[in-house]
């Protein structure tokens, strides 16, 4: 059984009088999709931005490859190899294709300029337009304000982003919400493509057909804690659904094969 | 960077070539394009009208002279601005400096560069502290830009009246008024002009190509965006409100040169002057839009109209109408471009 690459434990987290994660456990294993599902308000985006560095958490703890770590900027979530793709997106839409996937990284000229500050438009163009080439996310003009392109390109622009610049996981927050058939169809091959690049991929998505089609496991947030894990094909929609509804308990839900009745104990690796 | 490579099971991307727009498709499609045609056909009217006199190399000295202190304003406006905030206290601050710098020259006495180095270095420091002061309260203390430096306006002009007791400094080295203030180089170009103009290449290409012009626009653009993309948001906001206060003390210290006194009462519209300026120049007041050149631009608009009015012989006061009428007219076609642009 491989160790978990990424585990959350008892994570509480506030705003205000709002108690959006109650202890919440998220467990990440390397190169696996895991989609994390819940209904509305169940703590899914607040999950995975504690997980980011975007929010600090106010109790509980955060382990990467087994040691415990502090992510207390987004900066610290990327020197981990972590990178996100928000459900805002988290572009500058005034500011074009290139210039917003190397935000915060930008490619500096060479020699006397690069040490002034001056930046290496051009080649953070090129470059931008090789990784959405390999990526299949289509631009008619990547000198264009994000702004002018389609919710589909943005999209692209916010997943290649992320993707090009991850290394070992990628969280994904509802990344099919705002596209039609064809894109959606394009970044659930993403997600596998980059799971085949070594990487884990955190699904974050209300859509269930989605979800079984591209999860190795499933993880099941419901105000704000973790009720339920699932490994592929253990499970049916309704089983899932229940569960992120309240209507049935994990120990409820009717299995393919005999488990032993320790949940946490026995479903914590991703299958083959 | 991670390399994702499956090109070969998506053909049908490969007809869809990316391009960057042609140059004059950009030309075209820029704002300060248009605002910088505004201004020539300006130039054009007067000239027409007025060929002896609009068309000449004092009038034209004039203009740019009448035009160097608001420039320098408008330089530091023009982050500011793109970062979607806004900065009343220029006009201020502008005050603040040449009362506290006059203050240090004639404390310390004398007529030499000395002194006037003296004086520059704290009209500078006078600046950059409000600036800095204005930039804490935006960033840190998370209050509104145009509370905060209303309420900065207030103080440093208040301030600066305690010191002189309203009263006026007139004694500034003989020295400054002659090099900097009325000095020309090789007699044909003032140097007010020409400090002007190197502040607004030099801010302009920071603005254009560098990394912290490139944070400035992301800021405004997106904040928590950038936030999000490892951006030190507040650290770079704090800087950005210090470099137009650093600008607001330079402008105070070439108006002392210019004026031989402290003008305390003649700047009271000089920031919305300076925004007027900016925001005709297209840069958007929601931030993330804007170029240098663009506000160059809008700092010569009104001085081109105010001093084309005088030798037209149309009453001066008309030029306040006429801005106006500038300022909504060029919000109003960039609001109508930008909806264009963005309908998707």
């Amino acid at each position: 059984m491989p160790e978990p690459l990424l585990e959350a434990r008892g994570i509480v987290k506030s705003f205000g009088r709002v108690r959006a994660l109650r202890g919440a456990n998220f467990t990440v294993f390397p190169n696996e999709v895991v989609a994390l599902v819940g209904d509305n308000g169940a703590g899914k985006s607040t999950l995975v931005k504690t997980l980011a560095g975007v929010h600090q958490p106010d109790e509980g703890q955060i382990l990467f490859d087994g040691e415990p770590v502090e992510i207390h900027s987004p900066l610290d979530a990327r020197r981990l190899g972590i990178e996100t793709v928000y459900q805002d997106l988290a572009l500058a839409a005034e500011l074009d294709a290139g210039a917003n996937m190397f935000l915060g990284r930008e490619i500096m000229r060479p020699g006397l300029l690069g040490h002034l500050g001056f930046i290496d438009k051009q080649a953070m163009r090129t470059r931008s337009r090789e990784a959405f080439r390999s990526l299949g996310v289509t631009l008619q003009d990547t000198s264009a304000p994000v702004a002018t392109m389609s919710g589909g390109q943005r999209q692209g622009i916010a997943v290649s982003r992320a993707v090009t610049w991850a290394s070992k996981v990628v969280f994904m927050d509802e990344p099919t919400a705002a596209l039609g058939v064809v894109q959606t169809r394009n970044v659930l091959d993403l997600i596998g493509r980059v799971r085949g690049q070594g990487l884990s991929v955190v699904l974050i998505s209300h859509n269930m057909p989605e979800v079984f089609e591209v999860a190795d496991r499933i993880e099941v947030l419901r105000l704000g804690e973790r009720v339920a894990r699932f490994r592929r094909g253990e499970v049916s929609m309704e089983g899932v659904v229940g569960a992120m509804t309240g209507a049935i308990r994990q120990d409820e839900i009717e299995r393919p094969e005999a488990d032993p009745p320790d949940q946490d104990a026995g479903l914590d690796a991703p299958r083959r | 960077m991670t390399d994702v490579t499956t090109q070969a099971d998506r053909p049908e991307l490969e007809a869809d070539e990316e391009h960057s727009a042609p140059f004059w498709q950009r030309l075209v499609a820029g704002s300060s394009t248009w605002i910088g045609l505004i201004l020539v056909a300006l130039i054009l009217i007067f000239s027409v009208l007025e060929p002896s006199s609009f068309v000449d190399v004092d009038n034209a000295r004039n203009i740019a002279t009448d035009a160097a202190v608001l420039l320098v304003l408008a330089t530091g406006m023009t982050f500011v601005i793109i970062t979607a905030g806004i900065d009343l206290s220029v006009g201020a601050v502008l005050v603040f400096s040449g009362v506290v710098s006059a203050r240090a020259m004639n404390g310390a006495g004398g007529d030499n560069w000395g002194v006037i180095i003296l004086g520059l270095v704290v009209a500078l420091a006078a600046g950059a502290g409000w600036g800095l002061v204005n930039g804490f309260l935006v960033a840190k203390a998370k209050i509104p830009p145009f509370i905060v430096t209303l309420g900065t306006l207030g103080i440093s002009l208040g301030a600066a009246l305690v010191i002189t007791g309203g009263v006026d400094e007139r004694n500034v080295p003989f020295k400054l008024i002659t090099t900097i203030g009325t000095g020309r180089a090789f007699d044909q170009v003032p140097w007010l002009v020409i400090i002007a103009f190197a502040v607004a290449i030099v801010f302009g290409v920071i603005l254009a190509m560098t990394r912290f012009g490139r944070y400035t626009y992301a800021i405004g653009s997106n904040e928590e965006a950038a936030r999000r993309a490892g951006i030190a948001v507040d650290l770079h906001l704090m800087k950005v409100y210090c470099l137009a206060g650093t600008l607001a003390g330079l402008a105070g210290f070439l108006s002392l040169a210019r004026f031989s006194t402290t003008t305390i009462g003649g700047h009271d519209t000089d920031n919305l002057q300076a925004i007027a300026a900016v925001v005709i120049g297209g840069t958007s007041l929601f931030g993330g839009i804007g170029t240098m050149l663009g506000s160059v631009f809008g700092v010569f608009i009104p001085a081109v109209l105010t001093n084309g009015f005088v030798i037209v012989g149309v009453q001066p006061f008309w030029q306040q109408i006429a801005v106006g009428a500038v300022l909504i007219g060029a919000v109003y076609l960039d609001q109508l471009r930008r909806r264009s642009q963005y309908q998707r």
